[in-house]
């Protein structure tokens, strides 16, 4: 099967909801000009990314919330990745993001590992989430992460494992360090992990990062697809907006495995054992 | 302490044009001395917005250098920037002609002080933001005056250390005259920054660099060399003057304090 998605490199405006809003209905319409199936917006894109005290005031209840409804409607006959800041009834944020198809939001993924060090101040602001699901699309089963997720290997093992073929991610990923190289590190950080996670787990990796300021942070792009033989496809400029539309082919998910059948070969209740061995063995230390 | 010039100049550029314009303005002012940093802070913004946007405001004390003067001349007639002088010297002597035991430290800060005020009604006559040209280096070791030069809007250059600027100068086309002399503040005659520091600024930024950047252990750098005391000198120099880069204290009354937990970016709705 072949799709064709569209990376929409965003600057959101930080705390506003309706003009964050039209940046998606614009990208939306764009992407169906342009034959996109699928439309992959970064991380928070509805609220901009570094909201602090303004978590709560901008935050959404996915199922009730009136605002989504011109987006929802226009995901009839395309489907819509998008980052937001979702309320539970127990009144917790989180950092999250929707995949939105047939007019209706299909499956909600709650950002796992909030980063809180050096620059980021996340778990202040934010409840963590507690699932990782795939789920199943018109595009085959998928995964979401968002940003911090990826650099931890477990979340795209899992979402391998529970049968993913492409991995979104989602990102509001700045850049620092620029001695080295033709790229922030950072950049260079996320190009590393995409191919490698792509190529080890056999999955394709669709990549959204933000650009624009705020307050002086800098948020390069640089978005990208990554074949499952872990070749980059599809490339966004760095450090302007930037719309990208790219063809994936799920027979590259095939192939790959074909060549490199670790996914097969992987032995589960052996991780399982272990990692419990490991617990049990931390556990006994405290 | 290799710096990638031609991204780093490109992600300047971007910030100057991308905070400028979520804030409502299109135009920049800045305070160009004569020296290195407030050139390199023309060059970018000129970069960036186009010289029809950017208005140099030279600010001579009777006692500057008239050095400083021509230096910062080649750059408005280099970048063919809009530039105006207004000389400080009736607004400082004014003051201190009321302070005679004033020490030259009090009348410095004075004079930085005057400039900020130039600087600022500028912007609000001109519409125009401040531009800051206060390098990383000056901003750790606190070498500045409060709600002086350290005052600004904007500042692309905060995060470079003043090695950084010399390379990023020489990249932008800065003119060689003001490449090659000694740091000064000029605040009086023949004043030296590396004189008055104790060491120079590729001394102290390899540290800084170590210290603040990679967090490197003290131990580490005395391992690779770092004289003990120039390293106890330093992180002093850094703890005495994090006041500076602080905005005042406020005690703490209410459940929500604008200081300690009010916590918004000034791009809040930008």
């Amino acid at each position: 099967m072949k799709y064709t998605v569209a990376l929409a490199q965003i600057s959101p405006k930080l705390g506003t909801l309706s003009d964050n809003l039209n940046l998606h209905l614009h990208g939306i319409e764009r992407a169906r000009s342009a034959g996109a199936n699928l439309i992959v917006f970064p991380e928070l894109s509805l609220t901009g990314y570094i909201l602090q005290d303004l978590v709560p005031d901008i935050a959404i209840d996915p199922n009730t919330s009136p605002l989504l409804q011109p987006l929802l409607n226009l995901c009839q006959d395309i489907a819509c990745v998008f980052g937001f800041v979702e309320v539970s009834d127990r009144f917790n944020y989180y950092n999250a993001a929707a995949y939105a198809a047939q007019g209706k939001i299909q499956h909600i993924h709650r950002k796992l590992y909030l980063p809180t060090y050096g620059m980021f101040d996340e778990m202040r602001f934010f409840a963590m989430g507690e699932n990782l699901r795939t789920f199943s699309s018109s595009f085959g089963d998928m995964g979401i992460l968002i940003c911090e997720d990826l650099w931890h290997p477990s979340t795209a093992y899992l979402h391998a494992q529970d049968g993913a073929q492409a991995v979104i991610t989602i990102s509001s990923s700045p850049g620092r360090g620029v001695r080295h190289g033709e790229l922030f590190q950072t950049s260079e950080g996320w190009t590393h992990l995409l191919r490698t996670t792509a190529q080890y787990f056999t999955i394709y990796n669709i990549y959204v990062n933000r650009v624009g300021f705020e307050d002086g942070a800098h948020f390069p792009g640089g978005s990208m697809v990554v074949s499952p033989a872990g070749e980059i496809v599809a490339q966004a400029k760095y450090f302007e907006e930037d719309f990208v539309v790219t063809e994936i082919d799920l027979e590259e998910v095939r192939r790959a495995r074909l060549f490199a059948p670790m996914l097969r070969d992987e032995r589960l209740e052996l991780t399982l054992r272990e990692l419990t061995r490991i617990i049990n063995k931390r556990n006994a230390a405290r | 302490m290799k710096l990638n010039c031609e991204l780093i100049a490109k992600v300047l550029e971007n910030f100057i044009r991308d905070e400028l314009s979520k804030a409502g303005f299109s135009r920049v002012v800045v305070g160009l001395s004569g020296g290195i940093d407030s050139a390199v802070a023309c060059f970018l913004a000129t970069r960036a917005l186009g010289a029809e946007n950017v208005r140099a405001v030279l600010m001579p004390y009777r006692a500057s250098s008239k050095e400083s003067l021509i230096d910062a001349s080649s750059v408005v007639n280099q970048l063919r920037i809009k530039s105006e002088t207004i000389e400080i010297t009736s607004i400082v002597d004014g003051y201190f002609s009321t302070q005679p035991e004033a020490n030259s430290l009090r009348r410095g800060n004075g004079m930085a002080r005057a400039r900020m005020i130039v600087l600022f009604d500028k912007s609000m006559q001109y519409r125009a933001l401040v531009l800051g040209t206060s390098n990383k280096t000056e901003l750790l070791l606190g070498y500045g005056t409060l709600y002086g030069d350290m005052a600004s809007a904007i500042n692309p250059i905060g995060d470079l250390y003043k090695t950084d600027i010399y390379h990023l100068a020489e990249f932008l086309g800065v003119p060689k005259a003001i490449l090659k002399k000694k740091p000064t503040a000029d605040l009086w005659a023949g004043q030296s920054d590396e004189a008055e520091l104790g060491f120079t600024y590729a001394e102290v930024d390899e540290l800084l660099y170590e210290l603040i950047d990679n967090r490197v252990s003290r131990e580490q750098l005395i391992q690779r060399g770092f004289k003990e005391d120039f390293i106890h000198k330093v992180i002093a120099k850094i703890q005495s003057s994090q006041f500076k880069r602080r905005g005042p204290v406020i005690c703490k009354v209410s459940p929500r304090t604008v200081t300690h937990d009010f916590h918004y970016l000034r791009d809040w709705g930008l």
